[in-house]
């Protein structure tokens, strides 16, 4: 099927001009994302699209984007809207470039991180890029990954050493300055070898008010036995637009954790699909969106269970105000051999503004007979009765909305590990919340 | 400084709730130092009056008055009432997720103490206050670190309703059924509670369908609400009587008054 949509074009000059003078391993995987994306080009049409129905791609589509340069950006300016530690690993990217400068070039045993753009224009590519890059993407239903992939340029790779605990949290910011109408690729490879433990954060803040597009491509292999714990904050500007796809696959007794956190970006997105792909594999996925004004978020998160004993815990909650309006989407699949499954799906939305709108539909396929599964989505304002025991406790009607509202939010970021995480968290989530207009 | 008198002067006072009348003129005053039990059948009107009082958004004053230490208060927004002294337990504790106790204890307490011009409480004497108080209700202590009534039973929601009264020291109570769905022990406790807090400078409104809770709580002064109003009102023999001749019996009464 040949789709003749303009964007097509669009890319055409700047993609040549990458596959110019590069290695053949780079140029090939590259031609292969740059043929999926002109056949199927980006998902405007949503009518009988499961996986856009409830997004409109069309303004980040109508816009003709150049590939963001490099700009030069102080390292207090990133400190400054990006969560950081001076203990953490600290890997910065600016407008998907990455920026030694501005990291933290010290080893930690136990951890080799690759820069992606040196590794893909070697002759051969170390076995962590070739093995591992893009073994998870099923790009041929999706534009913007085969987008990402058509543009592979820079990124992250990490690998954690076999039997490795690293106590200090990976921390990869994805810092945004870019012009009007530029876009950046970043992608992200974290591979955990058997029995290996670390943290990952992985942030996409900045944007200097232009009209941008952040289109990142994640994958995580978590090894047998291993463990990741994978923090990931969308704290951009509001003129900005962020399409996340992140593919996790988990080995055998392997734990994933996910902390997923939605605050800044005109439209977001973040595709996550977990392969629960060894017997025993457990994933815990938790989520917390807040949007305002006309913002919108969508996240999709999928899980298959395709071996016996997994569990996946999911647990998403947004809180919307103004016009804004967010999506959950996806569905756990219990394929038939992944027998004695235990999956909990829960989506819960409290809702400031009559204006605000959510579209939650989590969904449950399962084709193995011995499973316990459970999902709920739930939308609701703060309630009159609510609020009520509170003031005739004395409380006043703001402090009892903050209470409630840092209360429902709360539940999430209390569960985060890292304080400096933590607080970071606490501080832009809990600071910019609104206090509830009642209108009763 | 009230130290006799009136607390509260109930004149008159008619009430609906979404547009149905409830409250059909309640006459009723409640002195300083005062146990008053209002009984009454089902749907009688017994705790739209507690919420009337306590300024219960969607319950309407159609006419008369509500005073209080010699004021109307039917202008004052719940809050307002609360920091004034004027506390209701609720028949049904509403949870919050999210919201520790601790924190939403805390945030009461405070609330109340600025009224009267003092300080908040550091996190030390409100930690002592709260242990005083918690092991008085003989709660969990766990509970007041988990979010405010999430998950909490029956009788450890009506405890947590009455610690709240024990830290917010007000002068005025109304319990609105706090007997209902307690087992015996639980109900013995929550009645030590209010006996506790009972003295000469509190006053009660305790409302209740049963006469069981009396057993424990001996009210100075009984009325009967019969289709929002009183109908008989007597000393705290007259729970036992109720208890022995059931609410026909009061109906019946009425019925046979009003035939002479």
């Amino acid at each position: 099927m040949q789709k003749s949509s303009p964007e097509n074009m669009y890319y055409r000059e700047e993609f040549d001009s990458l596959q110019d003078n590069c290695t053949e391993w780079s140029g090939d995987f590259r031609s292969r994302g740059m043929e999926v994306f002109r056949d199927i080009g980006l998902p405007l049409e949503r009518r009988g699209n499961e996986k856009w129905k409830y997004t409109n791609v069309g303004p980040v589509a109508k816009n003709k984007y150049r590939v963001a340069n490099s700009v030069p950006s102080s390292l207090e300016e990133v400190k400054n809207s990006a969560p950081w530690h001076e203990s953490w690993i600290n890997i910065v990217f600016v407008n998907g470039q990455y920026k030694p400068e501005l990291s933290d070039q010290s080893n930690v045993p136990g951890i080799v991180l690759t820069n992606i753009s040196n590794e893909i224009e070697k002759k051969d590519p170390s076995e962590m890029i070739s093995e591992y890059l893009g073994e998870t993407i099923n790009i041929s239903d999706d534009g913007f990954a085969a987008l990402n992939t058509a543009f592979l340029s820079d990124g992250v790779a990490i690998e954690i050493e076999k039997d490795f605990v690293i106590d200090v949290p990976v921390n990869i910011v994805f810092f945004n300055n870019g012009s009007e109408n530029t876009v950046s690729h970043p992608r992200v490879l974290v591979v955990a070898k058997p029995n290996s433990c670390a943290s990952v954060i992985e942030s996409y803040v900045g944007g200097s008010g232009f009209t941008t597009l952040t289109n990142s491509v994640s994958e995580i292999f978590v090894g047998e036995g291993a463990q990741i714990s994978h923090y990931r904050l969308l704290s951009e500007s509001d003129q900005t637009f962020d399409i996340g796809y992140g593919r996790v696959k988990l080995g055998k007794d392997s734990v994933f954790n996910s902390r997923s956190f939605f605050k800044g970006a005109d439209i977001g997105r973040y595709d996550l699909e977990i392969l629960v792909d060894g017997e025993g594999a457990s994933c815990d996925l938790q989520g917390l969106y807040f949007t305002s004004n006309s913002q919108h978020m969508d996240n999709f998160v999928n899980i298959d269970h395709s071996k016996p004993n997994g569990t996946s815990n999911l647990f998403y909650k947004g809180i919307l105000d103004g016009r804004s309006k967010a999506v959950f989407g996806g569905t756990v699949l219990v394929r038939q051999a992944a027998q004695k499954t235990d999956s909990v799906q829960s989506d819960k939305n409290l809702l400031l503004s009559p204006h605000a709108e959510v579209d939650s539909k989590p969904a449950l396929f399962i084709y193995a007979d011995d499973v316990k599964c459970a999902h709920g989505a739930t939308a609701g304002n703060i309630d009159a009765d609510t609020v009520f025991y509170m003031r005739s406790r004395g409380v006043d009607l703001e402090t009892a909305s903050k209470l409630l509202i840092y209360g429902f939010a709360g539940e999430v970021i209390d569960k985060v590990e890292i304080v400096p995480l933590k607080e970071y968290l606490e501080q832009i989530f809990l600071n910019s919340l609104p206090s509830y207009r009642f209108e009763f | 400084m009230i130290t006799t008198g009136n607390l509260l002067e109930i004149i008159d006072l008619h009430a609906s709730v979404e547009d149905t009348k409830i409250l059909n003129g309640i006459n009723l005053k409640v002195d300083v130092g005062e146990v008053h039990a209002i009984m009454g059948p089902n749907g009688s009107g017994k705790s739209t009056l507690a919420n009337v009082i306590a300024g219960r958004p969607g319950y309407k004053v159609n006419s008369g008055d509500i005073k209080y230490k010699g004021e109307s208060i039917l202008n004052y927004e719940p809050e307002i009432r609360a920091r004034s002294g004027i506390f209701l337990a609720f028949q049904y504790p509403v949870e919050l997720p999210g919201v520790r106790t601790w924190q939403f204890l805390k945030a009461a307490v405070d609330a109340i103490r600025k009224e009267k011009g003092m300080d908040e409480l550091g996190v030390r004497d409100f930690d002592n206050l709260l242990e005083e108080k918690r092991s008085l209700v003989e709660m969990d202590s766990d509970l007041v670190k988990r979010s405010v009534n999430e998950g909490f039973s029956g009788g450890e929601k009506k405890r947590n309703e009455i610690l709240q009264l024990a830290l917010l020291d007000p002068s005025l109570a109304l319990l609105d059924e706090t007997d209902s769905g307690l087992d015996i022990d639980a109900l013995r406790i929550v009645s030590e509670g209010v006996n506790n807090f009972r003295g000469p400078e509190k006053s009660i409104l305790l409302v209740t369908h049963y006469q069981r809770i009396l057993d424990y709580i001996t009210p100075d002064y009984v009325h009967v609400l019969v289709d929002g109003q009183i109908v008989k009102s007597g000393k705290s023999d007259l729970a036992l009587e109720l208890e022995q001749k059931g609410y026909e019996w009061i109906r019946e009464s009425i019925a046979s008054e009003g035939a002479d």
